[in-house]
């Protein structure tokens, strides 16, 4: 195995597999992609020592797009599939990319317990305020009186969640938002990400074309933070709370203790039958 | 024909007591004792739902063959008190040849205990402990009865010393002083003597402990699980002896994150495991799903509990089988095992983790609460499971070197494709739970859908299990056929038909799926009269069997569901019922 995990000549077009997006003209998911093989890239990660994870939905086929490992796995669990390679393999550089449906609504029990077990996980999660693969329905962050939905006519009528807050509450050390429409500042973030050693969030703002076309006036509606990055969870919490969800950046990093099992064989299973002996 | 435990040099008694009283210590105690003087042993105990300052039995039955199951009813019962009994009674058959021993002090033996017709002794405990030093009446009652079983009063101290291990220097000493005391003062005059001491050391092991250790024994590494009765001891054996073995074991906050914890562990190339109880695998059935598509190896232990929902928490049955079988969605074939004992849980969940990580595909293994919190002496497992010796060991086929044509899925021969870890440079693919082609991209093509579907059947139904798919004893034209924890009631109940001239053969499964159904058949034979045993009310197997077409027409079901524990006396009387009808 290449243990240096350094391999200097791959551009970021030699990240990407053969395998050709579902994705629908347009949709923001394309410029994830091209920013996490920039990343990979500017990191000179080895494909070999980098795995993408994946939950269920448009954005989860992105492990397939690049051309590493990758699990596309079942809805709502990428955070514990990353969790359990991560553990196992704690050489690996573990990247999990799912939807806003993935992650806040069948995943959020993982979400939570993933920010307060901060493992060196990188969680990009393409926030579009929509169900995308099973065609428009609300999710958790949608706004409460957005009645497109078939299953909501009249709207969800609940806060929307907020990510970055309930990350924050529950004890992730990096926390980013990021816009699809900015390939540049996502790639930047997404390297500062990656290279984070704990659990770190990113949430990208990725517009669906098909089912929320007004999304597209997101690009004038996001604006870089005006707050520098803070390691003050209850500054990050005034500023998160009092922020349009729109502010891009870099909105909090804190070093905290990484979880990592950290174990050398001193036993064998021979040793451990003898606690049996009479 | 008795009905009676027919075990030479040997009894069976319970232990019951308010909570608090000591009755498991003692229980435990008596156990290690009657290892160390020779005997095979088995410790099963009964708890209600309480967390603490409930009801407690421990029961104990000996003697110089291995102990399989509890028998019939109790030799002795030793009430430390007598509160809360009633909610025992009736896990605690009496009859008239049964002892029950008492304190004098303690309040009158309630009623339903006394319609056994069995004697009573009252015995001077509370007042030989009152004349220790923080005396116990269960220690002075355990030394009593030691004597009055004919075990040699070194082995109860030695018994003693191992199991209040943890315990202060004088809290041990008190204790020994209350069981020698009580040794003292027993009237054993009429003592069996006690066996000799065996030629090879044997184990004290729980069913639980005996899961974690077949784990570890199959290379299991990395174990994640969210905690639940009757499964939690498992994960507690494992958690800090992984460490020592350089794996890890991490508490997940719930079965859908530990199932697909593994998932992704086992994707990394570490075996792993997990084990859970009814509610939780319910949980982790669409997991499996994706580990069985993804080709993923992974175990799970299910130590099965009363269902359904919640149930009965704290006491056994064996009604998952058709969830471990069919709970699935989709074609998903995977490995469905039962171990059918407690030393076979060692062997069986050794087996398992070998055949998923060789199969690369998911295999339940089921224990049940009977198995997993009781404790028996046993002679160590050997080396490997089911002449496994005999054939290369099993495990993963990992893709060794840069291949420019890996292709993941890529269906081979015998259906088993190697597998790239995550390191490789030139494996890379992406596991896949969507339907996919042999290089691992999504597909919904008919063609790879059938390919795949074919695949991951034909390396599951295409291997040979080699003889550990079944425990077989006894030759006759009755036949018992059962499986799991019910193989322990079945093989004595056919041993005592034998004994009593009606010639009866005992099949107990350990694979029940795939079914080796020609092995199967084979050894049904031309069999008269068939029963199947199982404990749980809709008889699981038994519709299974017939729905596999592996069984003959006029084999008939006996199954009864938890948490009273299947007796042998009851399985003799349903073959027999049955046999005397057939020959009028
Ligand atoms: C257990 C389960 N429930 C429901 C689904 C159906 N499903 C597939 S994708 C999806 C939502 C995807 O939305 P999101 O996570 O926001 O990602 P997007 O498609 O918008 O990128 C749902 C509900 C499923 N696959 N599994």
């Amino acid at each position: 195995m290449d243990v240096a995990g350094i391999t200097p000549t791959l551009r970021a077009k030699d990240y990407k597999s053969d395998v050709a997006p579902v994705w629908c003209p347009g949709c923001g998911h394309f410029a994830v992609l091209s920013a996490v093989t920039k990343a990979l890239a500017h990191l000179k990660l080895a494909k070999e020592r980098v795995a993408m994870i994946s939950g269920i939905g448009c954005s989860s086929r992105l492990p397939a797009y690049v051309d590493a490992y990758g699990f596309h796995g079942i809805h709502g669990r990428a955070l514990p599939i990353a969790s359990g390679l991560k553990a196992a393999r704690p050489d690996l550089t573990v990247i999990v990319a799912g939807g806003d449906g993935d992650g806040f609504s069948i995943g959020g029990n993982h979400f939570l317990h993933a920010c307060r077990r901060n493992m060196d996980l990188t969680y990009i999660v393409m926030d579009n305020e929509v169900y995308g693969m099973t065609k428009g329905q609300a999710s958790p962050t949608t706004q409460p009186d957005w009645a497109k939905s078939k299953l909501t006519p009249h709207g969800t009528g609940m806060r929307p969640f907020l990510p970055t807050a309930i990350a924050l509450a529950a004890g992730a050390s990096f926390i980013a938002r990021g816009f699809a429409g900015d390939p540049n500042g996502l790639t930047k973030l997404l390297v500062e990400a990656i290279e984070h050693p704990g659990f770190a969030f990113l949430q990208v703002l990725s517009p669906c074309q098909t089912f929320r076309p007004e999304q597209k006036e997101w690009k004038h509606l996001v604006h870089p933070s005006d707050m520098a990055p803070t390691d003050d969870p209850v500054e990050a919490a005034r500023f998160i709370q009092a922020d349009d969800g729109m502010a891009l950046g870099l909105l909090y990093v804190r070093r905290l203790p990484v979880w990592q099992p950290q174990n050398q064989a001193t036993a064998t299973t021979a040793d451990l039958e003898r606690e049996f002996a009479l | 024909m008795t009905e009676r435990s027919t075990l030479a040099g040997g009894a069976t008694l319970a232990i019951t007591g308010s909570g608090g009283s000591g009755a498991v210590t003692a229980g435990l105690i008596l156990l290690a004792a009657v290892g160390r003087a020779g005997y095979y042993g088995l410790l099963g105990r009964s708890a209600g739902p309480q967390i603490r300052g409930g009801e407690s039995a421990a029961m104990l039955r000996f003697g110089t063959q291995p102990i399989e199951c509890m028998g019939d009813c109790f030799d002795l019962l030793v009430g430390l008190d007598w509160e809360n009994v009633a909610r025992f009674a009736d896990e605690l058959p009496l009859d008239r040849n049964s002892l029950i021993l008492t304190d004098a002090q303690a309040e009158p033996i309630p009623e339903i205990l006394l319609r056994s017709g069995a004697q009573v002794r009252s015995l001077p405990w509370k007042a030989l402990a009152d004349a220790q030093t923080e005396g116990r009446v269960n220690m002075v009652a355990l030394g009593m009865v030691g004597a009055m079983l004919g075990l040699p009063l070194d082995a109860l101290e030695a018994g003693a010393r191992a199991t209040l291990g943890g315990k202060s220097a004088r809290v041990l000493s008190h204790s020994l002083d209350c069981v020698r005391s009580g040794y003292a003062a027993a009237d054993a005059s009429s003592v069996p003597s006690s066996a000799s001491a065996p030629a090879v050391a044997r184990w004290n092991i729980s069913g639980n402990e005996a899961a974690g250790l077949g784990a570890v024994r199959g290379g299991v590494r990395f174990v994640a699980a969210y905690p639940i009765t009757p499964a939690s001891e498992v994960l507690e054996w494992l958690a800090p002896r992984l460490e020592l073995l350089g794996g890890s074991l991490l508490q997940a906050e719930d079965e859908l994150a530990s199932i697909n914890m593994i998932i992704g562990s086992s994707f990394g190339g570490v075996p792993s495991l997990t084990a859970t109880s009814g509610p939780g695998l319910s949980l982790m059935v669409e997991g499996l799903g994706l580990a069985v598509a993804s080709e993923t190896p992974v175990v799970v232990v299910n130590v099965q509990r009363g269902g359904p929902s919640t149930g009965i928490p704290t006491k056994s049955e064996q009604s998952d089988l058709n969830i471990a079988l069919h709970g699935l969605h989709g074609d998903a074939p995977h490995l469905v095992l039962a171990a059918l004992g407690i030393r076979d849980c060692v062997d069986t969940v050794e087996w398992a983790v070998g055949l998923a990580e060789h199969l690369q595909t998911v295999a339940i293994v089921l224990s049940d609460q009977m198995l997993g919190q009781s404790r028996a002496i046993i002679d160590p497992p050997g080396d490997r499971p089911f002449g496994a010796g005999q054939r290369p060991h099993l495990q993963r086929l990992i893709a060794q070197e840069a291949d420019p044509d890996h292709r993941r899925y890529r269906p081979t021969p015998d259906g088993v494709s190697p597998m790239a870890l995550p390191g490789l440079a030139g494996g890379m693919y992406t596991g896949e739970g969507l339907e996919h082609g042999p290089g691992g991209a999504p597909s919904s093509r008919a063609i790879d859908h059938a390919e795949q579907l074919e695949k991951r059947l034909r390396k599951l139904t295409g291997f040979d299990y080699g003889p550990g798919w079944a425990e077989i004893r006894g030759e006759g034209d009755h036949l018992l056929l059962t499986w799991g924890s019910s193989a322990g009631p079945v093989f004595e109940a056919a041993q005592r038909l034998r004994d009593a001239g009606i010639p009866t053969r005992a099949i107990a499964l350990r694979l029940l799926a795939p079914l080796q159904r020609e092995a199967l058949l084979e050894a049904i034979g031309s069999a008269g009269s068939i029963l199947v045993v199982e404990q749980n009310q809709t008889a699981q197997c038994f519709a299974y069997l017939h729905s596999q077409r592996a069984l003959p027409t006029h084999a008939r079901s006996f199954a009864r569901p938890g948490p009273l524990p299947l007796r042998p006396a009851e399985i003799m009387r349903a073959l027999t019922e049955r046999h005397e009808r057939q020959e009028t």
